[in-house]
């Protein structure tokens, strides 16, 4: 295990003397693809609790396809299979973005994660009392003003719980990234071990530094739910 | 032809999926139960290796799991018969798929019976030991039947988690319906059409297990009373 730390500490952390890796580039993919996906959740959400069919029926249909299929078979899709099209080589700019890795892989995961994101997010809009929006209405707010004071900020309270967890899934999805020759944790661990061929030391070290960011996630989470659900909590003796 | 007459390969991929997918859930459904019996055993030490083993488990991506266990056990497994004079053992990669994945979701699955458990009405279990039933009895008769209701919502949110997983399988090297649809899409030159019959089988997995699941959820919850909203 010191041999591989000693060899390879560097490229776990941030750096293999060329690129961004390991650990830097991990946190990229799972900051940026949770950015995406929570930015269009919030108004794909909205559209999925529509009493409008046209609006609602798309929004679950994505979410439905993306939360049906394997994330890796997406990451496939976007990274093999949409490349292997004609029309994507001869576009210059399409061609320029999926030929890069990278530029797929926060595609897939970004809209992966926005699908879960929906459910999470459009449960927690239906599960508003009904009373709140009837007092919005009452003070004569209009749909957006209702939506923006009323609904929205106490739909994301009680969504945290279940996004707290779709976020710890989703870093631990990231690892799927290297099969799109994304140097991410994973793939140091995977060079690591073709290199020296002690698998437990090479993996057990990736699985270490996973285990940590999630012990961090975790913990980031709870103090997030102790601030905002802070109305929610028992009160002391 | 019919996808290109790669038809075959991959229904044979499906088939080694959906064998793998059961066969884990076999084997995590089992250990999960008995996770769930340690964890809420009065034994410290069998409280404290199941809580270490549900924590580190869920605290590390599947994949990462998967390529660690799947390497280090043929690594082990050939210390432990070199040790012993004896010939190399090579493991069946679809065998320790299938311990691999039954390994890792048994936690989650630890988790999800110990919550059942966990809502049974201890009033119930009393009541059994009060007719003179044995351990055992009250498990069969009283808790179990119970534990499956209240556990089937977890189950099934497991068992779609981890039919999915099954894709990563074709990276430790097993031909399952991915892989096949992977080389399909390279030999005919249709990667973009390939990916979507994998992502197409996968959907139809997905909408009939969770059709099934539905229909078992309705047949496990008879005798349950709901308040009509």
């Amino acid at each position: 295990m010191i041999d591989i730390i000693q060899q390879y500490w560097k490229a776990f952390l941030w750096s293999d003397g060329y690129h961004l890796s390991g650990l830097a580039v991990t946190m990229w993919l799972l900051s940026l693809s949770i950015v995406f996906g929570f930015c269009a959740a919030i108004p794909l959400s909205i559209a999925r609790v529509s009493k409008s069919r046209w609006l609602s029926f798309p929004v679950w249909l994505y979410s439905y396809v993306f939360r049906g299929t394997p994330l890796y078979i997406q990451l496939l899709f976007f990274y093999a299979g949409v490349y292997s099209l004609n029309v994507v080589k001869e576009t210059e700019i399409l061609n320029h973005f999926f030929r890069e890795g990278y530029y797929c892989t926060i595609l897939a995961f970004g809209l992966n994660t926005c699908a879960y994101t929906i459910e999470i997010f459009s449960g927690a809009i239906k599960a508003t009392p009904y009373g709140e929006i009837e007092a919005g209405r009452a003070y004569g707010m209009n749909k957006f003003t209702l939506y923006r004071r009323v609904i929205i900020p106490s739909a994301l309270r009680r969504a945290l719980p279940a996004y707290s967890n779709e976020v710890i899934l989703m870093l631990h999805s990231t690892t799927v990234a290297f099969t799109a020759t994304v140097p991410d944790i994973l793939k140091v661990a995977r060079d690591a071990n073709a290199a020296t061929y002690d698998s437990f030391n090479a993996f057990g070290l990736a699985a270490i530094i996973y285990l940590c960011i999630t012990f961090i996630l975790v913990g980031l989470f709870r103090k997030a739910e102790s601030k905002w659900l802070a109305h929610l909590r028992p009160m002391k003796a | 032809m019919f996808l290109d007459g790669f038809g075959p390969i991959i229904l044979e991929g499906t088939v080694v999926t959906l064998e793998l997918a059961a066969l884990s859930l076999l084997v995590s459904f089992v250990i999960g139960l008995g996770g769930a019996g340690a964890k809420l055993s009065s034994n410290p030490l069998f409280k404290g290796i199941a809580t270490v083993y549900t924590t580190l488990i869920r605290g590390v991506p599947d994949l990462v799991l998967m390529l660690l266990i799947f390497y280090s056990l043929q690594i082990g497994m050939n210390h432990i018969t070199e040790s012993l004079g004896m010939e190399q053992i090579n493991l069946d990669p679809f065998v320790s798929g299938v311990f691999t994945l039954g390994f890792i979701y048994g936690a989650y699955f630890t988790e999800t019976f110990r919550g059942a458990f966990l809502s049974v009405p201890k009033g119930q279990i009393e009541a059994g030991i009060a007719y003179g039933m044995s351990n055992w009895q009250t498990f069969v008769r009283i808790q179990f039947p119970q534990v499956m209701r209240f556990a089937l919502p977890g189950i099934s949110n497991n068992w779609q988690v981890m039919l999915k997983a099954t894709a990563l399988v074709s990276i430790i090297g097993l031909s399952d319906v991915v892989k096949a649809s992977i080389d399909a899409g390279k030999s005919t030159y249709k990667v973009f059409f390939f990916t979507i019959v994998a992502g197409a089988i996968y959907l139809l997995l997905t909408t009939v297990s969770s059709l099934v699941l539905m229909w078992l959820e309705r047949r496990y919850s008879t005798g349950v009373r709901e308040a009509e909203l």
